[in-house]
This record gives C-alpha cells, structure tokens and sequence, in this order.
C-alpha cells in the first residue's frame, strides 16, 4: 500500500470517484482532490437539461457536501489548476508556482468545449461549466432570438430547452448529416427528424464564417453568405480532452492521455474520465468516451489500480449514454461501427430501436424511447451475444 | 438491509439493472421495479454498486 500522497487531478466526477475509491481501498494516507473549478465537484449532465427549465435559478447540482468530503479527509484544492507534471520526479505545479509531490497520481482533467474562432462576443457561450449554464438561462429568461452552432447532444439539449420556452431556435450543422459519429449514419437522420417534429428548424451542410455584432452578437455569418439574426449563440461543437499542462510530462498524449487496459498512463500515473483514452478490452480497442458512466466507474477503477498495480484489473466497458430531447429520451449502448443496422419499429413512430451487427455479434443499441429494452442489449453485448439471439429477443 | 427508490429523482436510466439484474428492472413504462427490496447481507458490495451506479442518485440502502 502507498504511503502517499495520493494525488487526484481534476475535481469532476471521475476525480471525485477517484479519492471516494481510494478510501474504500483502505488507504489511508494523505489524499488530495485538485480543481481548475472553484466548485465542489458538481453534476454535469443535468447542465444542458433540468437546469435551463423555466422557474427558480437552480443551485449547483453538487455530489457531495465539503463535509462529505472532508469526512473523507480528502484535501481539497479548488480554483487552481494544474499546470505541468514531472514524471521523473513525481511532481505536478499548482497554478504555475506551487509544486506538489505525489506518490500516486489520477489524472482527471476532463475536456474544455471548443470554440469559434475569432474574438469572443457576448451572448455566445459554450456549454460545459456550471457558469455557462447560469449565462445560457440568464439569456433564455430574457427571451432572444437563438441559434445553436452544432447539431450534437449538447446542442440538441440546449435547443429542446428553448422550445419548452417557446424560444425560436436554429441548429446549424456543418456536416450533410448531425451525431453520424455518435449514433452511425442510418440512424443520424432518424434522430435529427426529431427537431422538425418539435419545431427547432435544423440546417445541415452549412458552416459558421463569422459572428456579427460589435461588443454582443447580433448575427451568425452563413457559409452560404447569409446572416441569421441572434442575440444568444450556443457554442456545441464537441470537446477537446485538457492535456495541454501534460506536454513536457513524458506521458504519451494522443487525443487523450493514452493508457493501457488498466488505465495506467505511467509508473504510478493513471488516468480516468474524458481525458483518458484506454485499451477497451471488450472491443479491443483503444477508445476514449465523454460519458457519465464511464467517467464514474474509471475513476474507481483508477484509484483502485495506481493503489495496488500488483492486482490492477482491466477496464472494460459497454459505452452507454443518454440525452433527453423536448420530451423524448435516446439512450444509446456499445459502438456504431457496424456492418448492418436493423431498425425495430416504425421511425416515424415516437419509440423505436435499433440494432447494430458486426460481423455476427451485436456490437450496438439505440432506443428512442424505450428505456424497458436497453439494458437487456447493453447485457448481451457485454457477454458477446451473437446478432440472431439478439434478433430473437427484439421479436424478429 | 433494504433498498430505497427515491422515485423523484430516477429517471429510468436503468445502470442499476446493468450492475444487478437480478434485483432492478426497468419496465417498458420508464418505471423502475425493486426485483427484490431486501437483497441479503451477502450481496452487499452489489448493491453498493448499483447505488453508485445511479446517475441520479435515486437510491440508497437503508438498514
């Protein structure tokens, strides 16, 4: 067992599981809880959902109370972030001065929303903090002309937030087709119909070239040479994993802290969450996810492993994820590299599945509305099932 | 030991029957069923880890 300190870097969920594991280990030493955030670590995915209802400002959604955390004994270290890591000696600096030695280290940096580029005006935001929450509800409580840059999830929920307003809201999508890489290309088109079902007018094919306006914004410059009036633009256009204090760490960065199955990146280095890209030993694959569940359950397994790297264990997962558009729940399970997709149900229908096959296994699952069938398929891609019982199952 | 649905709060995402089968299921309404309220002492560390799996936090364990 290490003698500490037990260094967690990153105060979201996947460091805040990191610091609970490593007690539930038995160890004991000194353990310390790093945040570029002022905040306790606090819950993301209700950000782009329940939180920009109508009504009351909401509080932060926090996991745990410093109490909790203290009871822990956990060090709390909020408001600096990270600045670079030396492996050889086994330090990471604080804020640019302050160097803090480590004897195990969970890296849990997350990921930064990519922006536009260019100069920033206000009235555009991205979506990823709790004070872009607050600024988005803020500008959706005083009614505004809205467009939405990006036709992924977030964009999709920030845009079912302002129809629940009766807020106009244009989504623009660079590419022909949204969320291909999410949910595949078959399903793509059955998922972006969900906006004009709901009255959210979404344009494919077309690219931002410019924001207009002079200190706020007051229009988006169309690669087709139009400009769409708007005084809120939501920026969602994906997320870039935070290694850049990483670079002269010796740790191998490729999209991602790269890790092998147990997600060590290092002697004594592990990494969990957004930032860490992982042999997946169930797909055997290397793969890094931006999902709540894989983010929770790395960062148990992280602390778990950097603590006893004798017995480290794989990770391995099924990827699963949800998003909740207008009053619709997708829920999507395992990969969408996939040879064939079987639609079960009536697209036009508001509830239907679909199945992805490769070669003869069932690699994937997305349901609209069915959250009684996912996790039967999430199972049975976890155990290998091959694509005619899952055919089977779905009544085929 | 028993386990508490705090039916507020869940959202039929259905971790919790991912991590234990055998005692939650989502139904094909969206709402969540307690396969067995009272899991024995035994399987204690299961269903720690169906309460952490909750990304909700509608469960708990009550003694």
């Amino acid at each position: 067992m290490s003698e500490g300190p037990v260094v967690v870097v990153g105060a979201s969920l996947a460091g805040l599981r990191a610091v609970e594991s490593a007690r539930k280990t038995g160890y004991a030493g000194r353990l310390l809880l790093v945040g570029a955030e002022e905040h306790l670590p606090y819950d993301r995915p209700p950000l782009s959902k329940a939180f920009l209802d109508p009504g009351e400002d909401p509080a932060v959604p926090h996991h745990r109370t410093e109490e909790e955390l203290r009871a822990l004994d956990v060090e709390l270290r909020l408001g600096v972030p990270a600045t670079s890591l030396d492996t050889d000696a086994r330090e990471i600096v604080l804020g640019g001065d302050e160097q803090l030695r480590y004897d195990r280290l969970v890296i849990a940096t997350g990921a930064r929303a990519r922006q536009l580029p260019g100069e920033q005006l206000d009235g555009v935001h991205t979506l990823r903090t709790v004070e872009d929450a607050r600024s988005i509800r803020r500008a959706l409580d005083g009614g505004c002309r809205m467009v939405v840059v990006g036709g992924g999830f977030i964009g999709s929920e920030v845009a079912s937030a302002a129809r629940k307003r009766d807020v106009d809201v244009t989504i623009l999508e660079a590419a022909p087709l949204p969320l291909v890489r999410a949910v595949g290309e078959q399903m793509a088109a059955a998922c972006a119909d969900l906006h004009a079902r709901n009255g959210t007018e979404l344009r494919c094919g077309v690219s931002v070239t410019g924001l207009e306006g002079e200190d706020c914004v007051e229009g988006v410059a169309l690669s087709d040479g139009s400009i769409l009036p708007a005084d809120l633009v939501v920026v969602g256009i994906g997320a870039d994993p935070v290694t850049d204090w990483l670079t002269d760490s010796g740790l191998q960065v490729e999209d991602g802290v790269v890790c092998d199955e147990t997600l060590r990146a290092a002697p004594e280095v592990y990494a969990a969450g957004d930032v860490a890209r992982w042999h997946n030993p169930l797909f055997g694959r290397m793969m890094r996810l931006e999902h709540w569940t894989s983010a929770a359950e790395q960062g148990a397994a992280a602390a778990r492993n950097a603590l006893a790297p004798a017995e480290a264990t794989p990770y391995s997962t099924v990827p699963y994820f949800w998003s909740d558009w207008y009053s619709d729940k997708l829920q999507m399970v395992g990969i969408t590299a996939a040879d064939e997709v079987t639609v079960i149900g009536d697209l036009d229908d508001t509830r239907w599945l679909a199945l992805y096959r490769q070669e003869d296994l069932l690699v994937g699952a997305l349901a609209l509305n069915m959250p009684g069938k996912i996790m039967k398929y999430r199972a049975m891609i976890g155990r290998g099932s091959a694509w005619q019982d899952a055919l089977a199952f779905a009544g085929r | 030991m028993r386990i508490v649905l705090d039916e507020n709060k869940c959202s039929s995402l259905g971790m919790c029957e991912s991590v234990a089968p055998d005692f939650f299921e989502v139904g094909d309404d969206g709402a969540l069923k307690l396969l067995n309220p009272t899991p024995p002492g035994g399987r204690r560390a299961l269903m720690e880890e169906a309460v952490a799996a909750c990304p909700t936090s509608a469960l708990s364990i009550e003694e």
